[in-house]
């Protein structure tokens, strides 16, 4: 029954959802956490106007963006990228790229936003206290990051848990293309309405295991964490 | 030369002024503690020393050179000061990272930072804890470590927001013990706020009383004490200051009725309000009741204890509350804890009426 074109597309497919949602991530945690941190850390909060309304308008656009429905991204990047869109030279439409920028759009409010609140909850005397040992602006930011890490690492794996399991987004902007931009998520509502019931199982018992994966090392790490 | 000198210091929060007008020298391997209420400013005042705050008015010179507080290099100056924060705040990273951080900062690298932490975990009594976790220490462990991360920069000026309080006496006279340490070997100059007198007495060279935003008196312990104001008895309890109506005895001794119950007895003749004293270091303390010529006997209870390294202090309510100073060894024998029942004794020739106070006192003879 089970052939090697078999696993080996699931293989195929587990893996470009890993890459795709990964590069994702990775790209949106180098976004995101340097944008968390300076709004987290409340540097634009001055007593000038002008800062105060960046800071108010930077932080409603992230706690927005958190939310934003998977499918409007797909909807929005497939504009952007279809032959006559403004970056249609590129190309870019049904590619792993073009999904990798769905999720890199879902994923960078998520990560901004939790680590935001992971920053400002540092107690605001890390920060003064490394400034009193000597630190510099940024070597203090970097105190207060630090101190902020548990906050930093859930982020990153809460949107990651969010890639991974997302479709509407990816199914709009890759395509899913067979062995090109096949995940996991499409592939089990294609299976599923072509009632290949095995391989969408297969692939439902996948994700799900992924799932589980993710949120044991969220647990772990949160048991670990500092005890305040 | 002044190493610290603060010129017509004013802050301003939105409207509230916490500090007015402050001006003080501090010279260099001084000293100087502020003395003062919650809410009198001694906080904010440190804040600002410490570049951590802006003044609204005023300067803050250090050797002379008014200190730029919108300088890109305030890091740098700050590098010059150390300070110990009234809430211990460490970073969740071991003892040993806690300390070092203040050195890594400075860019300082290797063996000499590992030497230097360990010196100073020594200071603090703390040897061995290097790789503990910083946030699993008891709270007097903690403040020490964070006594041992600003000394080990060496600063030239300490800054100190109440570092004591909240500690055990344990805590309190190995932070004290690690002061004068500090201070006397490596002549660094301090600036201390603190609620505690015993503390002022044994520490400071000079004082500074602050209450509600402005500096009331400066001067040694010992010039401060000589001359009270009734603020300074208010704040410090000047401790065994009482006030009440006396009476001259058959006997020829006064009995001054403070209230509360409670009937002093006193060798000098006066008639009317008094205030008078009874130095700490004259009254015996027992846990029966003494037969003696003392005329004062009076039974309370312990309510604080400070340790002061040999001596003891300790704070009796017997109806009204008593300070009490005794030897350390006296105390373990004893066997004293809170809540301990004692009796206090002291002669009538100890009550003492000539302080000379500013205010209240209204002693009429007639």
């Amino acid at each position: 029954m089970i052939n090697n074109t078999f696993l080996e597309e699931i293989l195929n497919i587990t893996l470009l959802s890993l890459r795709v949602s990964g590069t994702a991530v990775l790209i949106g945690a180098l976004i995101g956490v340097p944008i968390g941190t300076i709004l987290g850390l409340g540097r634009f909060r001055g007593k000038q106007f002008l800062m105060r309304f960046v800071d108010i308008t930077l932080r409603s656009i992230v706690n927005t963006f958190m939310g934003l429905p998977p499918v409007v991204v797909g909807l929005v990047v497939y504009l952007l990228l279809t032959a006559s869109g403004p970056l249609g030279p590129l190309g870019l439409l049904y590619t792993p790229t073009a999904m990798i920028i769905t999720q890199l759009i879902m994923a960078v409010p998520i990560i901004t936003g939790v680590t935001m609140s992971a920053v400002g909850s540092v107690e605001r005397a890390i920060r003064e206290k490394a400034l009193s040992l000597g630190a510099t602006d940024r070597q203090a930011a970097w105190m207060v990051l630090r101190e902020a890490r548990m906050g930093v690492l859930t982020a990153i794996i809460v949107a990651f848990g969010a890639a991974i399991s997302e479709v509407g987004g990816i199914m709009i902007t890759g395509g899913n293309i067979r062995w090109v931009t096949r995940t996991l998520t499409t592939a089990i509502v294609v299976e599923t309405n072509l009632g290949n019931f095995d391989l969408a199982i297969s692939l439902g018992v996948i994700l799900l295991f992924m799932a589980f994966i993710i949120n044991l090392v969220l647990t772990i790490i949160q048991l670990r964490g500092p005890r305040r | 030369m002044p190493v610290i000198e603060v010129q017509s210091l004013s802050k301003e929060y939105s409207g509230r002024q916490v500090l007015k007008d402050i001006n003080f020298r501090v010279q260099n391997g001084e000293i100087f503690v502020l003395v003062g209420p919650n809410g009198a400013g001694k906080t904010t005042l440190l804040r600002i020393l410490d570049l951590l705050e802006e003044p609204t008015k005023g300067r803050f010179l250090i050797d002379g050179a008014p200190v730029n507080y919108s300088a890109r290099d305030r890091a740098a100056l700050r590098r010059r000061i150390g300070m110990v924060f009234q809430q211990t705040v460490l970073f969740n990273m071991s003892v040993f990272d806690n300390v070092a951080y203040g050195l890594k900062v400075r860019g300082e690298n290797g063996k000499s930072v590992e030497q230097k932490v360990r010196d100073a975990l020594e200071v603090v009594q703390l040897a061995g804890f290097e790789h503990k976790n910083a946030l699993a220490l008891s709270g007097g462990e903690a403040q020490r470590v964070a006594l041992a991360q600003a000394v080990v920069t060496e600063p030239e000026l300490l800054l100190l927001d109440e570092p004591t309080a909240n500690l055990d006496p344990r805590n309190v006279s190995i932070v004290e013990e690690t002061l004068s340490r500090v201070n006397r070997e490596g002549k660094t100059t301090m600036i201390m706020a603190t609620h505690n007198m015993f503390q002022a007495e044994n520490l400071a060279h000079r004082v500074a009383v602050l209450n509600e935003a402005m500096i009331e008196m400066i001067g040694t312990f010992q010039e401060i004490f000589g001359k009270p104001s009734r603020f300074l008895i208010d704040f410090a309890r000047l401790e065994n200051v009482f006030s009440g109506v006396s009476k001259v005895s058959p006997e020829g001794t006064s009995v001054i009725d403070v209230g509360e119950g409670l009937r002093i007895e006193a060798t000098f003749q006066k008639v009317g309000n008094v205030t008078f004293y009874v130095p700490p270091e004259d009254i015996v303390l027992s846990t029966r009741q003494l037969v003696s010529s003392a005329r004062n006997t009076f039974e309370g209870r312990i309510v604080q204890i400070s340790d002061l390294g040999s001596v003891v202090k300790l704070r009796v309510r017997a109806g009204k509350e008593f300070i009490v100073q005794i030897t350390k060894r006296s105390f373990n024998e004893m066997q004293l804890n809170v809540d301990s029942r004692v009796f206090l004794t002291f002669k009538a020739s100890s009550v003492q009426t000539n302080l000379n106070f500013s205010q209240k006192e209204k002693t009429t003879s007639t």
